[in-house]
């Protein structure tokens, strides 16, 4: 390679590299000033002064109990199930190299959500159970679709249409258990389904904290690996890597993100689908960036949540804002894929 | 396949659809027997068994008719737009229904089948040319996933917005959450003399435009070439079957899968020949509800099961037998 050929290489991937660093810092700060946002606002208003004083060691009368036991909680569960929505949406759109492919479109969320539903409705069970339940859900739901996308000549629209159908079919199941839950439930089942924040305890917070940070700097990690898939099947055996382990090791950390988020805050609708196709179109290039979309998971939910809380007439759950934003964003990119002709 | 096998197809379903619709009427939480079945319908003797007989007969009727129209719809819609998997569902009509209901219900309060009607329509109509036409845009045209994604973002979309609607005002909730998941267990005599004109016309047209489809099958430029106006045609047969699927969905809400099993059913027995096909699909949708409707009845008995998820959850594993059935090429 001739040295100046190397020098240009070096300077553009200089420049990307600051431009990657320059993004996750603003990411950061705009994620900080949101969360700061969250413990303040809401029904009475408190200052940062208070929130870091009640937080930290005084007992303010009124102000420690919304804070520390209402927003709190809320605002911990909030990012860090936007960390996870978004680390695995990313995840499953790089591996399958569809833009389209998140877990909350080809179903494997609404396998976590059935068995979540069922477990919280029918067997009035709480807390792990239904998280481990909601991960073998969803551990299911993304191996039949698979499996059954399989032999047949294998193609990523075929798994995403497969996934559709099951998508159709847990719809179906769900609907059935709330219908057949006391009818106390039920305002609280159709709550918790649109994807909501509401009534998140600490425990449950600590909880998705703890399985964003294994799992998610296992993905960090692995990101490296899903660089290499993003080449070609081929290509990436050619560089040494074993690509049936490496997807699985993907796959299995991205469902047990989504469906310990799911259990506890619900399908937070398009978070998982908008996070990575944002991130890289700000970023450019092929990067995997996984910590990037997590952040800008958990930003988008924190917004959602603020928004639905303060800015609307009604309180709505936090699902229905993203899920406003993410359909327009899935007509525009419908519409661009078809201009490059699909 | 020989016109005798097709007309004994016919006298078997038709057997079929007597024989569902006598245990449709018979079964439920307090079965009857035929001798009561045979005084309600022909004596004036009362007793709670025959008002029971009674509630149960527009029931009957009205799954007879919504099952035809929306086998006959996705028959219409799947040929076309050459695309197996058509369905209103997929497609995401049935949301753009919804969306026209519940603004109705919160907005105008609405609440007369005749209105539904007007709405669950027009929602269907415009949510069908949406989808459509983005599905359509770029060189390869409506392929099945391209449609089906368009649909699934464009049911997403619109689902966001009823549920803004919605949440915030219970009573709508109320009355919508009944309506959301198809059920055809509140059908009244109104309910049908409401849909019967609709079924009727939208049954007439489609069974009138039959041979063009056939010729249509052929590809638009051999079509044109027979004398076959392809533009119109087309325009023709979708305005039928959202005419019978925006009817349908109006008055009893979104019923999946209906119009995207019956006809691939019937296609394996009989072949694509939009004369038979079209008629046997129709057979077929009412049987497959009414069986649909006595199965939710069944299981969940004492109570009920909406028709709506029945047909959900065995349609789905259909879909996805499609799906792995059709070509690489086709996606």
């Amino acid at each position: 390679m001739k040295k100046q050929t190397r020098e240009i290489i070096e300077r553009v991937y200089h420049h990307q590299r600051k431009r990657i660093i320059t993004i996750t810092i603003i990411l950061c700060i705009i994620l900080c000033i949101l969360m700061a946002l969250s413990m303040m606002l809401g029904n009475t208003f408190y200052s940062l002064n208070t929130v870091i004083q009640s937080l930290l060691y005084e007992n303010i009368p009124g102000a420690s109990f919304t804070v520390n036991t209402l927003r709190f909680p809320r605002m911990l569960a909030g990012v860090f199930c936007g960390i996870a929505f978004g680390m695995a949406g990313n995840t499953f759109q790089k591996m399958l190299g569809n833009p389209l492919a998140s877990p909350d479109i080809i179903g494997v969320t609404s396998g976590a959500s059935t068995v979540a539903v069922f477990c919280i409705l029918i067997l009035h069970w709480s807390g792990n159970a239904v998280s481990i339940g909601a991960i073998l859900g969803g551990m299911l739901v993304a191996f039949l679709i698979y499996r059954l996308s399989q032999g047949i000549g294998s193609n990523n629209g075929r798994m995403i249409l497969i996934g559709l159908g099951f998508q159709a079919f847990l719809q179906a199941v769900i609907s059935y258990i709330i219908l057949r839950a006391a009818q106390y439930d039920v305002a609280n089942a159709l709550r918790w389904l649109s994807g909501s924040l509401n009534n998140v305890t600490i425990e449950e917070a600590v909880r998705i904290v703890i399985v964003v940070i294994f799992m998610g700097s296992s993905l960090v990690y692995l990101s490296r690996r899903l660089m290499l898939l993003q080449l070609g099947e081929d290509f990436a055996t050619t560089l040494g890597l074993n690509i049936q382990r490496t997807k699985l090791l993907l796959i299995v950390n991205a469902i047990i993100l989504s469906a310990v988020a799911t259990s506890i805050s619900g399908p937070i609708a398009a978070v998982s689908f908008l996070s990575g196709p944002i991130i890289t179109r700000i970023c450019k290039g092929n990067q995997a960036n996984m910590l990037q979309a997590g952040l800008m998971g958990a930003i988008l939910v924190l917004a959602g949540d603020l928004v639905a809380q303060n800015l609307l007439p009604a309180r709505y759950p936090v699902g229905i804002i993203t899920g406003i934003l993410g359909a327009p964003y899935l007509l525009l990119m419908l519409f661009r894929m078809n201009h490059k002709g699909g | 396949m020989r016109k005798k096998n097709v007309y004994f197809l016919f006298v078997i379903l038709s057997l079929c659809l007597i024989v569902v619709s006598a245990l449709s009427i018979l079964y439920g939480s307090k079965s009857v027997d035929m001798e009561t079945l045979f005084d309600a319908l022909f004596t004036n003797k009362e007793s709670f068994s025959i008002s029971v007989v009674q509630a149960r007969i527009p029931r009957t009727l009205f799954g007879i008719l919504a099952g035809a129209s929306l086998g006959v719809s996705g028959c219409l819609m799947q040929s076309i737009t050459r695309n197996p998997i058509a369905d209103p569902s997929i497609l995401g009509i049935n949301t753009g229904a919804s969306l026209f209901v519940v603004v109705g219900i919160a907005f105008f309060s609405i609440s007369s089948p005749s209105q539904y009607i007007w709405l669950g329509f027009t929602g269907a109509i415009l949510t069908a040319i949406l989808v459509y036409g983005i599905a359509s845009v770029g060189q390869s045209g409506a392929t099945p996933i391209k449609l089906a994604l368009a649909g699934a973002a464009t049911s997403m979309a619109l689902m966001s917005l009823v549920n803004t609607i919605m949440l915030p005002n219970s009573q709508v909730m109320d009355s919508f959450r009944f309506w959301q998941t198809g059920s055809i267990g509140g059908a009244k005599w109104n309910m049908i003399l409401v849909l019967l004109p609709y079924f009727i016309l939208g049954l007439l047209l489609s069974f009138y435009l039959s041979s063009s489809l056939n010729t249509l099958a052929l590809g638009d430029e051999l079509a044109t070439s027979l004398g076959i106006n392809s533009k119109k045609v087309r325009a023709m047969a979708a305005f039928a079957g959202v005419l019978l699927c925006g009817a349908t969905t109006a008055l009893a809400g979104p019923i999946a899968f209906v119009g995207l099993m019956v006809p691939h059913i019937m296609r394996l027995l009989i072949g694509s020949n939009m004369h038979y096909l079209l008629p046997l699909s129709a057979l077929g949708g009412s049987i497959l509800l009414l069986g649909a409707d006595i199965i939710g009845r069944v299981i969940a008995s004492p109570a009920e099961l909406e028709v709506g998820i029945i047909t959900a959850i065995l349609g789905a594993p259909v879909f996805i037998y499609i799906v792995r059935k059709v070509k690489i090429r086709s996606l």
